[in-house]
């Protein structure tokens, strides 16, 4: 690990000048990017804007061409792999939600649950009280005691969703990026959501990159517009939404 | 600690299984040796011969299934671990000719004499000693897979690539182990056994004996993967076979992972070549055929992928249909097998043990359905 001796900045996340191609085609393109401790953000932008490239560079699974991704100032996240960004502190949820099938409810927490990771620790290992105590308040909070130990291919959509939260509750991450949450979801969903993730702010800083803008009133946070791999407008909604750069965007030429 | 490890896959199916095998090893030597050839529960001794055939590939269906049912990992070529535990036995074996070869060569074996080699080549040493055989049947596969895995698996290989990866590595070894300048008997591989640990291979009792450490060699392969599998590794393991990226987003390190059971199940194929060959008495570069390793993915498929049970019943069925068919109907086989095949991908996903499983979960559906 190449990191920084000094702690270099107060920011969680520090994107500094980041670019990616992919054959020629510049998915992101000199992108810098703040976000706070304890904070939580939306990233909105068109198609193609990079929002989901800058998810892949910040949990490792796509390697910079050049710039700087800088976690809790100290870890250089460009030379790490997706394990270790994970270990150290970032989750991800994904716009579709995976949980895995084949494992009851229970098991898919404890394998999401901080804390072991070595295969051959794992070999051996068999829950602890407090992993136990850890994984029954999760289940109460996910309101799912009852389906514990039904498998997870078994639960609706909107039960997975929850198994989902509870995961990365158990993760316990330091900032959690989350992909599309309300894609293909009610109003009424929706609106469970933007609570959800709220109350999940409160004790985590949260990225959210989303494409439906009556979600990311509900949530009510600091907007970062991306347009074709860099940031276009940052503020609150009202204000990114007034900035004709903003509307040009979205509404065409 | 170990024992800990063990028992804790011992739930009642399993230790049922376990007790199944055990029981049929030693139910079938007994039945061969001390019952008379007149009495009509006796065991003849090519029966049993058959039967300690199928046990090994049973064990070469368990393994198969470690990596490929609960990992994920399709290997075509797991017969080439079969084929090298197989071969490190066939060296320790033929060692133990000495003077009895055509040439009667106290050192070089017969095909040496014969291909005017003047010293045995460096990596015969070691094997007239059969603990250091046991170490190599073990450890050669085991390497192979480790190097291979090794590479495949950081550089993130998954899915068909890695089965032709697999394949290619038993059809490289197949037409090296074919040269003569192998110095392991080319073409005609290694064979005309005398003795195993002084007993000679084609006594009755040895033969018996032979059957039983099969036995007791596929119940050992069960406790073992199910210890695996039921533990918080073999969690993570199917996790991992379910959705890889999810696991790494979780912050495993998905390699050390497929390594390691990959390892583990080069190692239980070699032992079961190991305990192949002295019952059937050659060793040769066939046994490296990619056909080969495909036929034991098969027997995987019919028994039930994903279950420790599955490719044991897979592998004596489908070799039982196979000495049936190949005696009754010799043409017909390869078209049975490639049936087979079909029957299985688009009826049976779950294979026999999983159809079991399908028609109860049906009829608790419909008891549950049924007004109280």
């Amino acid at each position: 690990m190449n990191a920084p001796t000094m702690r270099s900045t107060s920011a969680l996340l520090y994107l500094s000048g980041v670019t990616v191609s992919f054959d020629g085609f510049r998915a992101l393109n000199n992108l810098s990017l703040l976000i706070e401790p304890g904070e939580m953000r939306a990233i909105i932008g068109p198609n193609g804007a990079g929002k989901t490239t800058m998810m892949d560079v910040v949990t490792g699974k796509t390697r910079p061409d050049t710039g700087e991704v800088v976690f809790d100032g100290l870890a250089d996240l460009t030379k790490l792999d997706e394990a270790s960004i994970a270990t150290l502190g970032i989750g991800r949820k994904f716009q579709k939600p995976t949980v895995f099938e084949s494992h009851t409810v229970r098991d898919n927490l404890l394998l999401a649950l901080a804390g072991l990771r070595s295969w051959y620790k794992l070999l051996l290992a068999t829950p602890t009280r407090e992993e136990n105590q850890r994984l029954d308040e999760i289940l109460s909070i996910i309101r799912m005691e009852a389906q514990q130990h039904m498998l997870a291919a078994r639960l609706s959509h909107g039960q997975k969703q929850w198994l989902e939260i509870g995961m990365l509750l158990a993760q316990d991450p330091k900032l959690l990026l989350v992909d599309e949450p309300v894609a293909g979801m009610t109003d009424v969903e929706t609106e469970t959501t933007a609570q959800v993730l709220r109350e999940i702010n409160k004790t985590h800083s949260v990225v959210v990159v989303e494409h439906d803008m009556s979600f990311v009133r509900a949530l009510g946070v600091k907007v970062t517009v991306l347009h074709e791999g860099s940031m276009l407008a940052e503020g609150t909604l009202d204000q990114v939404s007034a900035d004709p750069r903003v509307v040009e965007v979205y509404l065409g030429r | 600690m170990i024992t800990r490890f063990l028992w804790q896959g011992m739930d009642r199916n399993l230790r049922l299984c376990v007790l199944l095998v055990l029981a049929v090893g030693i139910a079938l030597p007994l039945a061969n040796l001390i019952l008379a050839a007149t009495n009509p529960a006796h065991v003849p001794s090519w029966v049993l011969q058959l039967f300690g055939k199928y046990l090994c590939y049973a064990l070469l269906a368990l393994a198969v299934d470690l990596v490929w049912g609960f990992c994920g990992i399709l290997s075509l070529g797991h017969g080439a671990f079969f084929a090298l535990g197989g071969y490190c036995m066939g060296m320790y074996l033929m060692r133990q000719i000495g003077t009895r070869g055509v040439y009667g060569n106290p050192i070089l074996p017969d095909f040496m004499v014969f291909l005017n080699y003047k010293e045995l080549p460096w990596f015969w040493h070691g094997f007239d000693h059969f603990w250091f055989a046991a170490i190599m049947v073990v450890l050669v596969p085991s390497v192979l897979a480790f190097a291979l895995g090794w590479f495949a698996f950081r550089s993130r290989v998954t899915g068909v690539y890695l089965s032709i990866i697999t394949q290619a590595m038993t059809f490289a070894l197949m037409l090296a182990f074919f040269r003569n300048d192998m110095g392991l008997g080319g073409n005609n591989g290694l064979t005309d056994f005398k003795d195993i640990l002084g007993y000679s291979v084609q006594a009755s009792e040895t033969r018996a004996a032979l059957f039983f450490a099969s036995a007791v060699a596929l119940a050992l392969g069960l406790i073992i993967s199910a210890a695996v599998v039921s533990s918080r590794f073999g969690k993570a393991l199917t996790a991992v076979r379910d959705a890889e990226s999810r696991m790494r987003f979780l912050g495993y390190r998905v390699e050390g992972f497929k390594l390691f059971v990959f390892v583990l199940s080069a190692a239980m194929a070699g032992v079961a070549g190991a305990l192949y060959v002295p019952q059937v008495g050659i060793i040769n570069p066939g046994e490296f055929a990619p056909g080969n390793s495909i036929e034991a993915v098969l027997w995987v498929a019919v028994g039930g992928r994903g279950t420790l049970v599955g490719p044991i019943i897979g592998a004596v069925l489908v070799n039982f249909g196979k000495t049936w068919l190949t005696g009754a109907l010799p043409e017909v086989w390869l078209f049975a097998l490639g049936a087979l095949f079909i029957v299985v991908t688009l009826l049976l996903p779950k294979g026999i043990v999983g159809l079991w499983g399908q028609m109860k979960s049906r009829s608790q559906a419909r008891k549950a359905r049924a007004p109280a």
